[in-house]
């Protein structure tokens, strides 16, 4: 039995999730008794296998085509399901970034594959796998299983741990992509990516705001204790629908779904639609002057107080801990 | 131009989910439903591409009766046609996407427009298979779209950014918020929307991929440490972030 891990990488930057899911690649492995092959696809990309031996994979495969060096998802979804097919994998396994999340349907789709998408948790129950995914942004779980003979599997980000590294150097091979033109149907022309603060979907640590902020410009609150950790900015949709912040930050039901390790709400009262994007982070600190929030039914920590009051000691004595 | 928009029937977002009595699927008493938030900016695009370039925008659901409610609020929107997949089991992604790949191949539209998810399963997949099953192009979760001389070239939200792509049509495109500000229903639009016909076919029946074992509420965290308000309760936090939950 063989599992296929595609491995992300986006620019030439192999993403942490590629190393969160060839480690669940590997617990999987160990359970069905199978063999790990990661699947490295892009332009100059053979540089990046280093960061990914001793996870527990038998080999990383490298597919390497210049045309390949910005995103194509027509072209990449072809790369992936005809690697998939030479190497036999019954299981392949992406991240459910948006990245995956554009891949995998098509992967699933030309492998004849069902395909569980956006999983918290795999495990093996008599040979199954038996797949844990949120819907209902997240206020009921489901326990899934693939019933077709090869399965795709997308994982949340943040959510599986990846495995200490070992000293193992895992073999490395080149393989060749059998890409035409046409394969490059849809082709990004251009990426922006944001400098400096790291993505809210795979951020560690996460500090958002709502509407208890007052006003846009008290951002620079929640900007300086994020910037303190070292972590992303988030919203509110309320925040976000006063056109105080970009969409792009708002998580929630109608914004993005996080689960970093730590989540910081302040000034958010906690409606439903908030706690469906954040209620899997690990651990959730709140910062709000009414006690009787919701928020704080699913902190692990509060404090109940005046943002403007709490926000500066609390940035001021993060900062002599992280030194940022 | 021929515009398909797929629309999905959901229980709105203050929707407090229960486990019906099987284990494995919601409990529908007492929930109310609603047009998926990120359709309405799917039938934006298509009523604004109509308007631009003239034809036909035809709203299509898969689902029971109910989802004529749906498909009468975007007939509201401005829709001009639309089209019932009557069927009320419960499918996973693949079978949706069959279902609405194989009208769509009847109707053969320029392009197809999803919101970017469905609120229910959140998964995502759904315009993607539809797109892989019908040999076509796909940009999902795009915020900016124009097309001109055929070409479509849309900006994307990715990991931290954004990314311009182009294709050609016909393609299938997923809208996120953004792409446009979806309008209400006119008075005029709702009565219009009342009298005309919702077309109703039935889907061939196909075996899902994925098989539902059970459904649960997610573990009760329990309450957590309130930390007081004073400058004393700042440090307490630092402390326990540092020493107990061992994040920083």
């Amino acid at each position: 039995m063989k599992i296929l891990v595609f491995a992300e990488q986006r620019e030439g930057n192999l993403k942490k999730s590629a190393l969160e899911i060839t480690s669940a690649g590997k617990m999987l492995a160990t359970q069905l008794n199978a063999e790990v092959e990661v699947l490295l696809v892009g332009n100059n990309v053979a540089s990046l296998a280093s960061q990914l031996n001793g996870f527990g994979a038998v080999k990383i495969l490298v597919g390497e085509d210049a045309r390949l060096q910005t995103y194509s998802t027509t072209a990449y979804a072809k790369a992936i399901a005809d690697v998939a097919k030479q190497r036999q994998a019954n299981i392949v396994l992406l991240s459910a970034s948006q990245m995956g999340k554009d891949l995998s349907p098509r992967v699933a789709v030309k492998l004849e594959a069902g395909l569980a998408a956006d999983c918290t948790a795999l495990k093996v129950e008599n040979g199954d796998i038996v797949a844990t995914r949120p819907i209902y942004a997240g206020k009921a779980m489901i326990d899934v299983k693939v019933t077709t003979a090869t399965k795709v599997f997308s994982l949340r980000p943040n959510v599986f741990s990846a495995l200490t590294q070992n000293g193992n150097a895992t073999a490395v091979e080149k393989i060749s992509l059998e890409l035409s033109d046409a394969d490059f149907s849809v082709k990004a022309i251009s990426t922006s990516v944001a400098s400096g603060r790291p993505d809210l979907t795979e951020a560690n640590i996460v500090v958002s705001g709502g509407r208890g902020m007052k006003g846009p410009e008290h951002f620079t609150l929640i900007e300086q204790l994020a910037d303190a950790f070292g972590g992303a900015v988030g919203a509110s949709r309320a925040v976000v629908d006063a056109g105080w912040r970009a969409h792009d930050e708002q998580v929630g039901q109608t914004g993005k779904t996080v689960s970093p390790s730590l989540y910081v709400a302040c000034g958010i009262s906690g409606a439903v639609q908030h706690l469906a994007g954040m209620s899997s982070s690990k651990c959730i600190v709140a910062i709000n002057k009414d006690k009787d929030a919701p928020i704080f039914q699913i902190a692990d920590y509060g404090i109940v107080g005046d943002v403007f009051a709490v926000l500066p000691p609390l940035t001021q004595e993060i900062k002599k801990v992280t030194g940022l | 131009m021929k515009i398909v928009v797929c629309v999905n029937h959901v229980p709105d977002t203050e929707t407090k989910v229960k486990v019906g009595a099987d284990g494995k699927l919601l409990d529908p008493t007492g929930i109310n439903w609603m047009l998926s938030p990120y359709d309405e900016f799917g039938i934006e695009e298509g009523l604004r591409l109509k308007e631009k370039n003239g034809g036909e925008v035809i709203a299509i659901s898969l689902g029971g009766d109910a989802n004529k409610e749906t498909l009468r609020k975007s007939l509201a929107m401005g829709v001009d046609k639309a089209v019932l997949l009557k069927d009320a089991s419960v499918r996973d992604s693949f079978a949706v996407g069959k279902a609405l790949a194989d009208v769509c191949k009847e109707i053969s539209p320029d392009i197809i427009l999803f919101g970017k998810m469905s609120i229910d399963y959140y998964d995502e997949q759904v315009p993607g298979i539809v797109a892989e099953l019908l040999g076509m192009s796909s940009v999902s979760v795009v915020v900016k779209m124009e097309i001109a001389d055929g070409k479509v070239i849309c900006e994307r939200e990715i990991e931290g950014g954004h990314e311009k792509v182009e294709t050609e049509l016909p393609c299938v495109i997923s809208a996120q918020k953004g792409l446009n500000e979806p309008r209400y229903p006119s008075l005029k639009g709702i009565m219009a929307a009342k009298s005309k016909p919702i077309e109703e076919k039935v889907p061939v029946a196909i075996a899902n991929r994925v098989e539902v074992l059970e459904m649960r509420k997610p573990a009760d965290k329990g309450a957590g440490k309130i930390l007081g308000s004073d400058e004393a309760a700042v440090n307490e936090l630092v402390r326990l972030l540092h020493e107990e939950a061992k994040i920083i």
